[in-house]
């Protein structure tokens, strides 16, 4: 490639941004919309809206994104890939839902066991993917996706047939216990969802920046040949790393249903893809937990943006993910472009 | 056990192939790619892209036929995509495929609302499926014609391109060329093997194989298309290829395995077992497998 800007611009994310964009234009024209105007609707839809409703829409949805990008990020960089995410998160919100459904104690005490219980189903789903591949071989990539169907398909068995709310005719259990709901943010719309979030961001980041065992991870993530040679077990770091990134997705999958749903509603957590955007939220923020958080903001204003679009124009929302995909398209190949410099020739594996 | 055989219908039985097909046609193109050391984890959609591509493409020109090959070309042209990121600009092949995956979930999403007008699922009685073939002989033979006859033609050449890839591989020089290409891309380069050209063939030619694959989910085992079509076969066409090794006739057992349990699954279904049970079993069952192999090894690795 003759490309001949500066490197701080060819390596940009906004470019891939703005390449992106570019492309969703395209693609709108060849359809025959308007692509200026749905893209107005976008921005509309995903930061106005009366009294910032929209704002605060995008916000809600900023809380599961941004989650899913962290859990997805802590593991990536200890060069874990877990693709998981969906059924940890799944198994995190069910178990959340149970606890707060039949656990006969005071509401905050509820509240809290029900986001350990969703944090510790998650984890030790994650922690199953790990010992299929360390102990068996078999690809963590392959596994933690596979994985993602039987959790899937036990939620929506437990939702449907045990724990269904029979009265109200639909595939979802009864609701939780006011008391036991996360509370609301004063008068706004947000919910301390967000809050926590903030904070397993802040955690993540001096955990990972500050700590020895963040360390360990990094290097293990560079290059964990090396990081065994100099004394890591990086088995056992696997283990922790991939528990904390299911933990942090079955957290998730509670909030979802405390702060947001009130009660587990069938395919709720799946159908949002809030798994997938999480993974391409920290292939965007090349697993940098705090870029995690913009680039989860960036990716959920593109979703409520999109039901706005949808909302003020004939433009299926569907365009959001096509342009999220083309975002991480255009990343993944400033990234391969920027390995062919001499020296860094070559490819990893 | 009387119970059980019963399971063993005309129905099942014919309902297998309709099954393996798509997996098996997925996974060759999954291996083909492996051999040249490429590891494509976008089988899942380019499949859905070729599934509605396959009705989109039938819808407008009447014809199952021209349907399939739209399908294909469909298919070929998300994979040149995946080729462009991967081979040109040296993407990493799991970011591009997990993007390629989501670019065309949202894309069939996008233009089912576009070009048919529809959400969910687009069925229409001007949409022409796939007619199936009844084998002459083999019709009449108990157990092997419920089983081999009566399907649409993808299925056939499904089993006919199994043996024509792995003669191609083990035998012609450019079968040759692509298993030099992912042993040692070094070695073949200085050999005057064109590296990126034959990564970037073998690539298309999986495209045109899911897009096949697509082809005979909507328009050869049923007639219709709905979101997210592919639901998972694409990434059990992986594990084929893993289980498989790369190797045809290993991706052919492993994904003869899987489609016989979806299509057991399938049948299950009419016998009130919860369905959340009948469809998970194929994953349950692709699980399973690793695992027995997993402990295979380890016991051969402890001796």
């Amino acid at each position: 490639m003759s490309l001949r800007l500066p490197a701080a611009i060819r390596n940009s994310p906004l470019l891939a941004i703005g390449g992106a964009i570019l492309l969703g234009a395209a693609l709108m024209l060849l359809t025959g919309h308007n692509p200026l105007a749905a893209y107005a609707a976008m921005l509309e839809g995903a930061f106005g809206g009366r009294q910032g409703a929209n704002l605060a829409a995008t916000l809600n949805r900023a809380v599961p994104i941004v989650g899913m990008g962290l859990a997805t990020a802590v593991a990536f960089r200890a060069g874990l890939i877990n693709l998981g995410g969906e059924g940890q998160l799944v198994l995190g919100g069910v178990s959340a839902a149970v606890v707060a459904l039949f656990l006969p104690l005071p509401g905050p005490i509820v509240l809290l066991l029900a986001i350990v219980a969703g944090a510790l189903a998650g984890g030790l789903y994650a922690w199953l993917a790990a010992w299929l591949d360390f102990r068996l071989g078999m690809p963590l990539l392959i596994a933690s996706l596979l994985l993602n169907y039987p959790a899937r398909a036990l939620a929506s068995y437990l939702v449907n047939h045990p724990l269904r709310d029979v009265a109200s005719g639909m595939s979802q259990t009864a609701r939780i216990p006011l008391q036991a709901a996360l509370p609301k943010l004063g008068d706004s719309r947000l919910h301390a969802g967000l809050i926590l979030v903030l904070g397993l961001i802040l955690a993540a980041q001096w955990f990972i920046a500050r700590t020895r065992f963040g360390y360990r991870l990094r290097m293990t993530g560079i290059n964990p040949l090396f990081s065994c040679y100099g004394g890591i077990d990086t088995r056992a770091l696997g283990y922790r790393v991939l528990f904390s990134s299911g933990a942090i997705a079955g957290t998730i999958g509670a909030v979802q249903i405390l702060g947001v749903h009130g009660r587990f509603i069938d395919g709720s957590l799946i159908q949002p893809l809030y798994a997938w955007i999480g993974i391409m939220v920290a292939l965007l923020a090349r697993s940098r937990p705090w870029v995690v958080l913009v680039a989860g903001f960036l990716f959920a204003a593109l979703q409520t943006g999109g039901f706005g679009m949808e909302r003020a124009t004939d433009v299926p929302r569907e365009i959001s993910q096509v342009l999220q995909a083309l975002i991480i398209l255009l990343v993944a190949a400033q990234a391969g472009l920027g390995l062919r410099r001499p020296g860094k020739a070559v490819e990893g594996s | 056990m009387e119970g059980l055989l019963s399971l063993f219908d005309t129905a099942l039985l014919n309902s297998i192939p309709r099954f393996v097909a798509p997996i098996l046609l997925a996974a060759l193109g999954g291996a083909l790619c492996q051999r040249v050391g490429v590891f494509n984890i976008a089988l899942e959609g380019l499949m859905l892209t070729g599934a509605f591509a396959a009705v989109a493409g039938s819808f407008f020109t009447g014809s199952a036929g021209l349907g399939v090959l739209i399908a294909v070309l469909a298919g070929v042209l998300v994979a040149s995509v995946l080729a462009l990121f991967v081979v040109g600009f040296r993407g990493d092949e799991i970011v591009v495929g997990i993007a390629i995956n989501l670019l065309a979930a949202g894309l069939t999403v996008f233009l089912l609302r576009a070009l048919l007008g529809v959400k969910g699922a687009f069925q229409d009685p001007a949409l022409q499926g796939l007619s199936r073939m009844n084998l002459p002989v083999v019709e009449r033979l108990p157990v092997v014609g419920a089983l081999l006859s009566g399907h649409s033609w993808i299925v056939y050449l499904a089993i006919v391109l199994t043996v024509a890839i792995h003669l191609f591989l083990s035998r012609h020089r450019v079968g040759l060329h692509i298993r030099g290409v992912g042993e040692n891309p070094e070695a073949a380069l200085t050999l005057g093997v064109p590296v990126m050209k034959v990564k970037t063939g073998v690539i298309l030619v999986s495209g045109a194989l899911c897009g096949l694959a697509g082809a005979q989910l909507s328009l050869g085992s049923v007639t219709l298309f709905v979101e997210n079509m592919s639901a998972g076969r694409g990434w059990m066409a992986v594990v084929a290829v893993m289980l498989g090794q790369g190797h045809p006739l290993g991706v052919l057992a492993a994904s003869v395995l899987f489609g016989f349990t979806d299509s057991l699954g399938f049948r299950l279904q009419g016998l009130r077992l919860p369905s959340q049970l009948t469809e998970a079993m194929p994953y349950l069952v692709t699980l399973l497998a690793l695992f027995l192999i997993g402990m295979r090894r380890r016991r051969q690795e402890s001796f």
